[in-house]
């Protein structure tokens, strides 16, 4: 995969600005109680979305992922209008509103969705391979986990099936190194995650998912692969998160330093001195893309905030197709 | 008409299915180069290739979320269980997700998937082989639930299945897969949803599915020697349940006796009893009866297993009783 172009990069740092920004107003809306339930954030995690989402095929390759939701979909196309409206529960969320924060769905986008249960998605997305496969088509799919999934039996199952029929599913485990409040040192007996691909006799990679150039080159190169060879893998994007687990996180889990030292590394950051050293940018430039995002993160609020709730007869739509 | 065993009727229904519809397959353990643990799936590998006959590994939750995920993508899984036990493995699958997408995607995300298997205790496979999960399914929403063993009912029932856009949990019989019935020759398709009058009659209603219904018509045989004269309703399809037709037979007789194969404690039957308490309330001349397994794990021994089940003698006291004899 060819390094990002000077336009890409600077579009991989607007979009990530508008993951961490949302994510942010997000958190505030949260804690006004504007609305209610789970809310995980993906702050500190952004390059990992733009990382792997750019590389694919978007609208063709499919893509599923677990409830820490909020930021792929707009990777992938889907406006921050429609994200934003679905954390609060409106008509005009992309689920309409019976999804919630967990749950975003696009089938346009071929996102198929935020899932709630741990690892469950990974069998889902043997099935997406199977179809792919069994279809005879070019196309692949990203299964994104968490890094305390891969102690699911389901985890197990799916990698299982992926690699005795080769389908062409990456599988990334994205690696902040805690699930919820238990570091993932404390629950798996490997020092490497990745080496899980060992157990299957299948391929694996380990990505830095704190630089986002890396991240892009590196999954454009296993993306590309996978669809030649149908030869699914195991990859490790290790990543750090900046907020806790959920809003009602405590913290008490992890050091004060441990999380200043991670923020040094804080791929937004990178991306803006990369930007500044090789001068793509200048800083009157960001100072502009930190207005754009304000306001388009502002306008989906103000979208969401002004939505319609579902009518009450919404209730007995879709149960059954 | 053909006379033909279950198995052949099913088997029947999936291979016309898939020869109508190549987004149709076959995925479970055995189904394939083994011809199917029961044999439901003979000479079905030969016929359409391992793409479409998969015999699959040991991973019950692994392989109908692999039928959820590729029925949220276009295709149009069949998800052999080798029995509803080991189905439980995969109630993360069914419940979770295959129940639930349509509902959480807003509706973008439609599940054409069918999960079958055999149901109910056979003989002496003790505790973990015997069990009733039909009683724990139909409390979900978002899914569909049939429960038959007769064959011209099976391969309509399953036919339709197959082709209906949602999940489908479909309960067949592991000792009834070699009994023999009459299937409609042709395209045959009958609807979900839609229960049937297995025996006409006049003095109690009894509501039974799967193989309660043998049981049940064999037992209305003998009481009909004594003139009692039972009406046989099988739902079929448990999930949407066919509700009026119980009603109208509880209105012509006035008398309710629900006989299950399960443990009896906030199950169908008593969705049914309370069902037609609220709605044939002044139409009851007894209140109704209820028969169902003893609540206690499946023992191994022979007579044992046979007296946790329901037995003639409990139905028949539980049909006098709402007799008043």
């Amino acid at each position: 995969m060819p390094a990002p172009t000077n336009d890409q990069l600077i579009a991989f740092y607007k979009e990530m600005l508008l993951g961490r920004r949302f994510e942010e107003r997000a958190g505030q809306l949260y804690v006004q109680q504007k609305f209610s339930g789970f809310c995980h954030l993906y702050i500190g995690q952004e390059a990992v979305s733009t990382g792997c989402l750019n590389a694919i095929r978007k609208k063709q390759d499919y893509v599923i992922g677990g409830y820490r939701d909020h930021v792929q979909p707009m990777v992938l196309g889907m406006t921050a209008r429609a994200v934003m409206a679905e954390l609060l529960g409106k008509v005009t969320g992309c689920s309409r509103g019976k999804g919630g924060s967990m749950h975003m769905f696009s089938a346009e986008h071929r996102y198929l969705g935020g899932h709630g249960i741990v690892g469950g998605q990974a069998a889902l997305a043997a099935g997406v391979g199977w179809k792919i496969k069994y279809s005879k088509e070019d196309l692949v799919c990203l299964c994104f986990i968490g890094d305390a999934a891969i102690n699911q039996g389901q985890f197990h199952e799916a990698m299982n099936m992926a690699a005795i029929w080769n389908l062409p599913v990456i599988f990334i485990i994205e690696n902040n190194l805690y699930g919820m409040g238990t570091a993932i040192s404390r629950t798996c007996a490997l020092k490497v995650l990745a080496d899980r691909a060992k157990g299957y006799a299948m391929d694996q990679a380990i990505v830095d998912g704190r630089n986002v150039i890396n991240t892009y080159k590196q999954m454009g190169d296993i993306i590309e692969n996978v669809r030649k060879t149908s030869r699914p893998i195991l990859v490790e994007i290790q990543c750090y998160r900046f907020r806790g687990h959920s809003m009602s996180d405590p913290g008490t889990y992890r050091t004060k330093e441990e999380v200043e030292s991670e923020r040094l590394q804080d791929c937004l950051e990178q991306l803006k001195a990369h930007l500044l050293e090789k001068s793509l940018a200048k800083e009157t430039d960001f100072e502009k893309w930190e207005e754009e995002v304000a306001e388009q993160v502002e306008d989906s609020v103000t979208f969401a905030l002004e939505s319609p709730d579902p009518e009450l007869s919404e209730i007995w739509e879709h149960v059954l197709a | 008409m053909a006379i033909m065993t279950l198995r052949e009727a099913l088997r029947q229904a999936m291979t016309e299915e898939m020869e109508r519809d190549p987004t149709v397959f076959l995925m479970g353990e055995e189904v394939g180069e083994y011809n199917g643990a029961y044999k439901v799936s003979k000479g079905m590998l030969a016929q359409f290739g391992p793409m479409r006959v998969v015999d699959s590994p040991i991973s019950e939750a692994g392989f109908a979320g692999l039928g959820v995920g590729a029925a949220m993508t276009g295709l149009r899984p069949i998800i052999e269980m080798m029995t509803w036990n080991f189905a439980i493995q995969a109630f993360d699958q069914i419940i979770n997700h295959a129940a639930k997408m349509l509902y959480m995607s807003g509706g973008q995300f439609k599940i054409p998937l069918v999960i079958r298997g055999p149901h109910g205790a056979a003989h002496m496979l003790g505790a973990q082989h015997s069990q009733c999960v039909d009683h724990m399914l139909v409390n979900v929403p978002g899914m569909k639930i049939v429960s038959t063993v007769l064959p011209g009912d099976a391969k309509g029932l399953l036919k339709s299945a197959i082709r209906d856009n949602n999940p489908v949990m479909f309960m067949e019989s592991e000792l009834l897969y070699g009994f023999e019935g009459e299937v409609p020759d042709g395209e045959h398709l009958v609807p979900l949803g839609v229960g049937d009058i297995k025996r006409a009659g006049k003095d109690v209603t009894i509501v039974a599915w799967n193989k309660m219904v043998l049981f049940a018509l064999e037992l209305a045989e003998e009481l009909a020697q004594e003139g009692i004269d039972l009406e046989i309703i099988d739902p079929r399809t448990l999930q949407p349940l066919d509700e009026n037709l119980i009603f109208e037979s509880v209105r012509k007789t006035h008398r309710l006796v629900v006989l299950e194969e399960g443990w009896g404690v906030a199950t169908l039957g008593c969705h049914i009893v309370d069902r037609v308490v609220k709605e044939c309330f002044d139409d009851l001349d007894a209140p109704p009866g209820r028969v169902h397994n003893h609540f206690v794990p499946m023992p191994y021994n022979e007579a044992l297993e046979h007296e946790v089940m329901p037995t003639k003698e409990r139905a028949r006291a539980a049909i006098q009783e709402v007799l008043y004899r």
